[in-house]
C-alpha cells in the first residue's frame, strides 16, 4: 500500500504523459511516439490504483480477469474493424466510457465509504453534487452514442427524426434534472439517484434523434466532449488528478473539434443540435428537378480525359467510404503517376462521417499523407488544373454555397471544383446529397456524370488506363 | 482559513481545459481521428474508479451490488483501453507506412 501522496504524484504523471499523448498528434511523425505515452500513462494509473488500494485479497484476482476480458474483446474489435467503420467505432466506444462512467457513480453511491466520501445516507455534500453530475453526463453520453451508432451503422435511418414539442421536451427534462439533483442533496435518497440517470438515458436519445446523417461529424465530437466532461465529474467525486486532467483534455477536445465541424459547415453548435437538417428541404427540391440536359460517360472517356491530363486533384467523400473504393482509388492514381500525371488529394473537413475520417482512408490504402491537402491549402490549385475527380462527395463541392443565399448550406466552405477544366463527377444517381438540395454542378459543360458505384468505376478507369 | 482542496482540484481542472485547448488546436487535421480514438482510449481511465469500487467487496463476499457494478465497468473500460489504443495504433501505422516508402 503507498500513501496517498504518492499516489497522487503518479496520477499527475500519468495526467502528463496523456497530455503529450495528444501533442504527438501534432504530426505524424511524432504520433506514434505519442501513443506510447498514453499507453504508460494508462498503465501507471491503473498500477498506483491497485497499490494504493493494497487490499490483495480473492477480489484481485476477479479484478484482473474482468481486466483482462475488456481487454480481449477491445483487443478484437481493434483489429477487426475496417477502417471505413472507424465512425460507428468512435460512437460505440463513447458509449462505453458514458456507461462506465455511470456504473462507477453508481458503485460509489452504493458503497461511499470504499471511495472515502461519507457513508449510505450522508454522503458528502460536494461528492454528492460531483458524482450525481458525472452520472447524468455519463448516461447522455451512453444513449446518445448508442443511438449515433446505430443511425451511423445504418440500422437506424440517418434521417432526423422531429416531432412536436421536441426541444421543450429536452429543455423540461434537463431543468428537471438539475431540480432532482438538488433534492437528491437534500434527502441523500437512493429512488431520486435512479431517477436522475434513467432520465439522463431518456435525454441522451432525445437529443440525437433528430440529427440528421451529415452532421454526424459534430454529434461525434460533441460525445467525445461529454465523455470527457462525465470523466472529470467522476474524477473530482474520486478525488482523482489522473481524471482530472483527462476528463478536461478530452472534454476540451471534442469541443475544438465540434467547432471545427460546425464552421466548415457555416452552422452553428446551436441549429445542430436542434437538428432536423436536411429533413424538409428534399422534398420541394425534388419537385423543382426539372429535367436539366447533363452529360453522362463512361470508364474509357474518364480514362481518356484524365490520360490527357497534367494534373489532376481527387476529391474524396461519404460515397468513396461507404463502395469502399480508396484502394482501387490508389491504384488509379498510381497508374497517372506513371504518366506523369501529378495528383494531389482534396479534403474537406465534414468529408466523411468524422473528422478526418477521409484522410485515415486514404492513409489505409497507403497515400503519402504529404499528397493530402485540406480545403484551405488547395482551393486555390483548382483553378491550375486540368481534372477533378470527385469521388463520393457531393455538397461540400456545390458552387451554390457561394452564390445563392437563400440555400441551406450558404457560406459553408467549398471545395472550387467548378474552377477545373473539366470535373468528373462519379456517383450512383443524380440525387442530392444529405442537405437535400441540387448540386448544380452536375449540369455544367465542363462536368462529365459517371454514374456507377464509386469502386467498380474506378476499377474500370483503372482498366482503361492501360 | 485554510482552502478547501475542492479549490485545488477545480484549479488543476481549469488549467488542463486550457492545456487542452491549446494541444489541441496543434493537431494536424489529417490526425483528427486517431485523435477521437486516443481521447477516447483516455478517458477510460475512468477504469481507476470502477477498480476501487471492485476491491471494495470484502474476501467473503465479492461480488456486492456495488462492486459489481464496478467490475461491470472494468470490463467496459478495458474495451476501451485496449480496443482504443490498438486502433489508434494501427491507424498512426498507416501513417508511417507512407512516409517510408517515399524515403
Amino acid at each position: 500500500m503507498i500513501s496517498p501522496n504518492l499516489s497522487a504524484i503518479f496520477y499527475l504523471v500519468s495526467g502528463i504523459l496523456f497530455i503529450l499523448a495528444l501533442r504527438g498528434l501534432s504530426s505524424p511523425d511524432t504520433s506514434r511516439q505519442g501513443n506510447y505515452f498514453g499507453i504508460a500513462g494508462m498503465i501507471i494509473a491503473i498500477v498506483v490504483t491497485f497499490l494504493s488500494v493494497g487490499n490483495f485479497s480473492s477480489s484481485l484476482i476477479y479484478v484482473i480477469i474482468f481486466l483482462l476480458i475488456g481487454g480481449a474483446i477491445g483487443a478484437y474489435i481493434a483489429f477487426k474493424i475496417p477502417m471505413t467503420a472507424m465512425p460507428e467505432l468512435v460512437a460505440g466506444f463513447h458509449s462505453l466510457v458514458g456507461l462506465a462512467a455511470v456504473f462507477v457513480a453508481i458503485a460509489a453511491f452504493l458503497n461511499p465509504a470504499a471511495f472515502n466520501l461519507g457513508s449510505i445516507g450522508n454522503i458528502k455534500l460536494a461528492s454528492l453534487i460531483e458524482m450525481s453530475i458525472g452520472a447524468a453526463v455519463g448516461a447522455i453520453t451512453f444513449s446518445g452514442s448508442i443511438i449515433a451508432f446505430l443511425k451511423l451503422r445504418g440500422i437506424m435511418s440517418g434521417s432526423p427524426v422531429t416531432f412536436l414539442g421536441q426541444h421543450y421536451l429536452n429543455l423540461v427534462l434537463g431543468i428537471g434534472i438539475f431540480v432532482l439533483i438538488y433534492y437528491l442533496c437534500k434527502t441523500q435518497s437512493e429512488n431520486i439517484f435512479w431517477i436522475v440517470i434513467t432520465i439522463s438515458f431518456l435525454v441522451g436519445i432525445l437529443l440525437i434523434i433528430p440529427i440528421g446523417g451529415a452532421d454526424m461529424p459534430v454529434v461525434i465530437s460533441m460525445l467525445n466532449s461529454y465523455s470527457g466532461w462525465a470523466a472529470a465529474g467522476i474524477g473530482f467525486t474520486l478525488e482523482n488528478t489522473a481524471l482530472i486532467i483527462t476528463g478536461a483534455l478530452v472534454g476540451s477536445s471534442g469541443a475544438i473539434l465540434s467547432y471545427i465541424m460546425c464552421k466548415a459547415m457555416n452552422r452553428s453548435f446551436i441549429s445542430v443540435i436542434l437538428g432536423g437538417f436536411g429533413a424538409d428541404n428534399s422534398i420541394n427540391k425534388n419537385e423543382k428537378k426539372d429535367q436539366k440536359p447533363v452529360k453522362s460517360g463512361n470508364a474509357e472517356d474518364a480514362a481518356f480525359l484524365m490520360k490527357n491530363a497534367s494534373s489532376v486533384i481527387i476529391v474524396p467523400g461519404y460515397g468513396m467510404a461507404v463502395a469502399q473504393a480508396q484502394h482501387a482509388l490508389r491504384e488509379m492514381v498510381d497508374k497517372l503517376k506513371k504518366n506523369d500525371i501529378k495528383v494531389t488529394y482534396a479534403i474537406h473537413p465534414v468529408a466523411g462521417r468524422m473528422p478526418g475520417h477521409m484522410n485515415v482512408l486514404l492513409a489505409e490504402a497507403n497515400v503519402p499523407y504529404d499528397e493530402v491537402f485540406e480545403l484551405e491549402d488547395i482551393n486555390n490549385d483548382f483553378a491550375n488544373s486540368d481534372v477533378a475527380f470527385v469521388i463520393g462527395a457531393n455538397d461540400v463541392t456545390n458552387p451554390i454555397a457561394k452564390t445563392d443565399p437563400k440555400s441551406p448550406i450558404f457560406g459553408m466552405p467549398v471545395l472550387d471544383v467548378e474552377k477545373c477544366k473539366s470535373v468528373l463527377f462519379v456517383k450512383r444517381s443524380l440525387s442530392p446529397g444529405y442537405a437535400g438540395i441540387d448540386n448544380e454542378l452536375f449540369y455544367r459543360d465542363n462536368t462529365l456524370m459517371l454514374f456507377a458505384d464509386a469502386k467498380k468505376m474506378t476499377e474500370d478507369i483503372v482498366k482503361n488506363l492501360d | 482559513m485554510e482552502i478547501d482542496p475542492f479549490i485545488f482540484r477545480l484549479s488543476i481542472f481549469i488549467l488542463s481545459i486550457f492545456i487542452g485547448y491549446y494541444v489541441v488546436w496543434s493537431v494536424t487535421p489529417s490526425l483528427h481521428t486517431p485523435l477521437m480514438s486516443v481521447t477516447n482510449a483516455i478517458s477510460s481511465v475512468i477504469i481507476v474508479g470502477a477498480i476501487i469500487a471492485a476491491l471494495a467487496g470484502s474476501s467473503e463476499n465479492i461480488f456486492t451490488i456495488s462492486s459489481s457494478f464496478g467490475f461491470i465497468a472494468i470490463i467496459l473500460a478495458a474495451i476501451n483501453i485496449f480496443g482504443g489504443f490498438l486502433v489508434t495504433q494501427r491507424m498512426l501505422q498507416m501513417y508511417k507506412k507512407k512516409k517510408d516508402k517515399k524515403k
